[in-house]
């Protein structure tokens, strides 16, 4: 145990397994001074339109949000790499008094002149919600202007999570879905959604799909590009990645277009295969596609089973935690690390829902801690209590679990290893096995003998 | 006929600045048992955060008010006194550093009145001191809130008991852990007492830990400001900063405490500048083991001269960072050909000036409000031999292929970025080996001989 005070309000959003009724508190606003680890409604929009390479992304406000998002994602393009500049309408204080429509009409010009993109996102950020500009009829009158789509993102910072800033980009999305030509779109085509190419992720996916005889019309929105988002009608199936963040539009397809979709995760040997069988199975009709499936689900396996026994046999029994972004991903983690041999004693996530916790609480042991909206006092007294050796997370997690001496994986969008797939999984045996089984963690201060 | 003002519009791309509440959280994270707490939506504090963490590898807890819509519309009091209780239960700080942000800015928040008449009482003697700075990230950039939370946490702290004492007041700026260590070991040399705001440089770059800590250990302790009022003296660095409303300034006009507003010490001439003062104030010598660490780093200006000479350097980042890399580079031979900050104090010309008077006969460019896109445009022009800043500029040095000499903050590609000593002998010997070493390694690496000796 450790003497790492828990707030009142938080202790509706820890669950021990096995310990009372399970009704975790979740959705929330997070709790004022509680450090939470989650960014804002700005940051969800951005996160989901990001990798579209050939847009202009604007982020109208003062300058922090923009220097703060500036290339730290690892979403790559195979081409153009416009969405890894900062465009900024940097307001001042007198665009504060006067109101910053001038300034955004300025700036799109000129950066619509530049850099020749194809279309063009402005991002509200908070003090937008306040000044009340006009941004759409900024956005409808440069669309006039320049033709191309330039459309409003209404992700002011304060109005809702991180969630809602995954539904404000979808609805931005939707409207560039349905205006392009799906003319040459064949019968077996898919959109691969909620997979962002971190590490070319996308590209293995992509590949898979591809072998097994079915087109990829966009992937969204990993090496995004505006053409075929615009397409992207002609699929006739969704495969939904990392449901919190698209899932909208997901749903928004199906109501418009009829477009039915799955939900799917491509971390750990079962997702990925599942991944890819349930893509099969939807289109049943050509038994060919099965086929291929089961080949190369059979050979990927083949190629990767004796390295993981390998990495298996060192990491058998070491206990991890994970705290993700969705709740999905956990779901996948913990898979995948128990495939590894790896116990998960700690699990949460910063947005996932009732019916996530549910699944995760299923899944987890006897004693995990589930965790929603964690701070970082929490993480650690739970990492603590519970003899992590593994924390799987993003860059704020990090040095939580090095000052404890704990190894750590990144799984976050800033990772540059490709952990999707089954090369991916090999990569994740890789990572988890070098921090885990490094040396230098006997100088830790509990292990230090100098000390 | 009169001529209209026009206001020229113009986005920044990729911006060579960040915004002020972050550097009011680097002040907070500098004192003892301190929390900084952000007034404003929970982004800002996130990514503060995250930017913090990619430098310095360490824990950076930055707590936030947690705006909603409604609290955007009926004010954030509300919000703001329940951060300050959830943060007082979870940390037990000493201090709690509250910066608003543009969120809570423009709403019209007054802190100071939040604040007022807040029930102490059922805190009973463990309430934190509380101060808070106004950092709406439309005006300025980080290093404004740096100084304006140094000045801040001065005004409300300090006082004079008029006990007269030998402490000298050191108002370093925006440096690397690294760098306060050091001063702190030359103002301990001249064997006199010193009270360093803000000191990160344990809570910022300290070691894996034995038992958990809430707030890391280390920082400016809370009697140390409070007795700057009856100081011997203030220094404080950066030739901007000594043209606008410091810390120092505010001990001189309330307490008499006399200031020396020096440039930041990095090259021989800032640095004996520093030295100079220290040795007035406390009617000491310089010691001599700093005369011998000069002694040896002038050695090695003259063992490298000739590499260097004449190289043209893109120096970039805060302005009195720019300033005093500056006047480092030229006094070793190199040209800052181009000196560019996102700051727009409007006095950034005139201090390169100041150091070096022929800059604009030597045809050095000094841009003021500068993003990236702009730097190298103006870079493209020029074929430098090296770029020297943050790691934000990598991305124009790769493209042309010229070395980056990461200094500064962020440093977000490298490790070490908070080991890294700018100033004293010390730091000016390292950048030069660096530099010169850089140089030599590119004429080597590109040489069809590839010569074995330099
Ligand atoms: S909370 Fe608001 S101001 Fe802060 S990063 Fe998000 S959008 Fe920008």
């Amino acid at each position: 145990m450790t003497n790492i005070p828990i707030l009142k309000e938080r202790k509706k959003q820890i669950y021990h397994k096995g310990e009372g009724v399970f009704d975790l508190t979740c959705d929330t606003k997070s709790l004022a001074g509680s450090v939470s680890q989650r960014a804002c409604v700005f940051c969800g929009s951005r996160v989901v339109l990001y990798p579209i390479a050939d847009a202009l992304h604007l982020i109208h406000g003062p300058i922090g949000c923009a220097s703060y998002t500036w290339d730290i994602r690892g979403a790559l393009s195979s081409g153009p790499e416009l969405h890894r500049m900062s465009f900024s309408t940097d307001l001042r204080e007198r665009d504060i008094i006067f109101g910053g429509e001038k300034k955004l009409y300025a700036s799109l010009v000129q950066l619509i002149d530049t850099y020749r993109p194809n279309a063009a996102f402005v991002y509200c950020t908070c003090i937008i919600g306040i000044i009340g500009d006009d941004v759409d009829s900024v956005c409808k009158r440069v669309t006039e202007e320049k033709g191309i789509p330039v459309l409003p993102v209404h992700s002011e910072g304060f109005k809702g999570t991180k969630k809602d800033g995954y539904k404000a980009a979808c609805e931005s999305l939707s409207m560039l879905v349905g205006t392009g030509s799906v003319e040459d779109i064949g019968k077996y085509a898919i959109n691969i959604m909620g997979e962002f190419n971190i590490a070319g992720e996308a590209w293995t996916i992509k590949e898979y799909y591809e072998n097994m005889g079915i087109e990829v019309v966009a992937v969204f929105t990993g090496d995004g590009r505006v053409e075929n988002i615009k397409r992207s009608h002609g699929a006739s199936l969704n495969v939904v990645q990392c449901s919190g963040s698209i899932l909208r539009l997901a749903q928004i397809m199906e109501e418009k277009y009829g477009i039915p979709y799955i939900r799917v995760s491509y971390f750990g040997i079962e997702d990925m295969s599942k991944a890819l069988y349930d893509v099969a199975a939807h289109f049943k009709d050509n038994l060919g596609i099965m086929k291929k499936t089961k080949e190369i689900v059979r050979n990927e396996i083949d190629a990767i089973y004796p390295d993981l026994l390998r990495y298996k046999k060192a990491l058998s029994g070491k206990k991890a935690a994970i705290y993700v972004g969705g709740a999905f991903k956990a779901f996948s983690m913990i898979k995948a690390l128990r495939s590894l041999g790896i116990d998960v004693v700690l699990a949460g996530s910063q947005t996932g829902n009732k019916d996530d916790y549910a699944v995760l609480r299923d899944m987890c042991d006897e004693g995990t801690v589930i965790l929603d909206d964690a701070n970082p006092l929490e993480l650690s007294k739970y990492c603590i209590e519970k003899g992590a050796d593994l924390f799987v997370g993003g860059v704020k997690e990090r040095p939580i679990a090095y000052k404890l001496g704990i190894a750590f994986c990144d799984h976050n969008h800033e990772r540059k290893i490709s952990l999707a797939g089954y090369s991916g999984m090999i990569n994740l045996a890789k990572e988890v096995y070098s921090s885990v089984t490094s040396p230098v963690w006997k100088f830790a201060p509990a292990k230090d003998s100098f000390l | 006929m009169k001529t209209q003002e026009k206001i020229e519009y113009k986005a920044t791309s990729n911006a060579c600045k960040l915004c002020s509440p972050l550097g009011a959280s680097f002040v907070f994270r500098g004192i003892e048992r301190s929390i900084p707490l952000l007034h404003g939506s929970q982004g800002c504090s996130t990514y503060i955060r995250r930017y913090l963490i990619s430098h310095f590898n360490e824990p950076v807890d930055i707590a936030c008010s947690n705006f909603t819509e409604e609290t955007a519309v009926f004010g954030g009091g509300a919000n703001l006194k329940l951060a300050v209780e959830n943060i007082i239960k979870q940390y037990n700080p000493k201090l709690i550093g509250i910066a608003t942000t543009c969120l809570s800015e423009t709403i019209g928040e007054d802190v100071p009145m939040i604040l007022k008449g807040y029930n102490k009482e059922k805190f009973d003697e463990n309430f934190p001191e509380i101060v808070s700075v106004s950092t709406p990230s439309f005006s300025g950039t980080h290093i404004d809130g740096f100084h304006g939370a140094v000045r801040a946490v001065v005004d409300s702290i300090a006082v004079k008991k008029k006990i007269s004492t030998k402490q000298i007041n050191i108002f370093s700026g925006m440096l690397s852990p690294a760098d306060l260590r050091h001063l702190k070991e030359i103002v301990s040399d001249f064997s006199t007492d010193y009270a360093m705001l803000p000191d990160y440089s344990d809570t910022l770059d300290g070691p894996l830990w034995m038992e958990y800590q809430e707030i890391p250990e280390g920082g400016t302790k809370i009697e140390k400001i409070a007795s700057m009022g009856d100081a011997a003296a203030s220094i404080e660095f950066g030739r901007i900063l000594a043209e606008e409303e410091s810390a120092g300034k505010l001990l001189t006009d309330r307490f008499q405490v006399p200031c020396y507003s020096l440039g930041l010490p990095i090259g021989v001439n800032e640095t004996d500048a520093f030295f100079n003062a220290l040795s007035i104030i406390t009617g000491r010598p310089v010691p001599e083991k700093y005369i011998q660490e000069r002694g040896r780093l002038i050695d090695s200006y003259a063992d490298g001269h000739k590499y260097v000479f004449d190289a043209r350097a893109v120096v970039y980042g805060e302005e009195d960072l720019v300033t005093g890399l500056a006047s480092f580079l030229s006094e070793v031979g190199i040209i800052p050909i181009i000196c560019a900050s996102g700051g727009e104090s409007g006095l950034l010309k005139q201090k390169i000036l100041d150091i070096i008077p022929d800059a604009e006969n030597i045809g050095i460019r000094i841009i003021e409000g500068a993003d990236f896109v702009e730097i190298n445009e103006e870079a493209k022009k020029i074929d430098p031999d090296f770029f020297i800043g943050n790691s934000k500029g990598y991305r124009i040095a790769r493209e042309m292929k010229k070395p980056l000499i990461r200094v500064g903050f962020p440093i977000h590609d490298r490790l070490g970025g908070a080991r890294i000593i700018h100033v004293g002998y010390r730091g000016a010997q390292q950048l030069f080996d660096i530099i010169s070493n850089t140089i030599i390694a590119t004429r080597q690496d590109t040489s069809p001989v590839g010569y074995t000796y330099m």
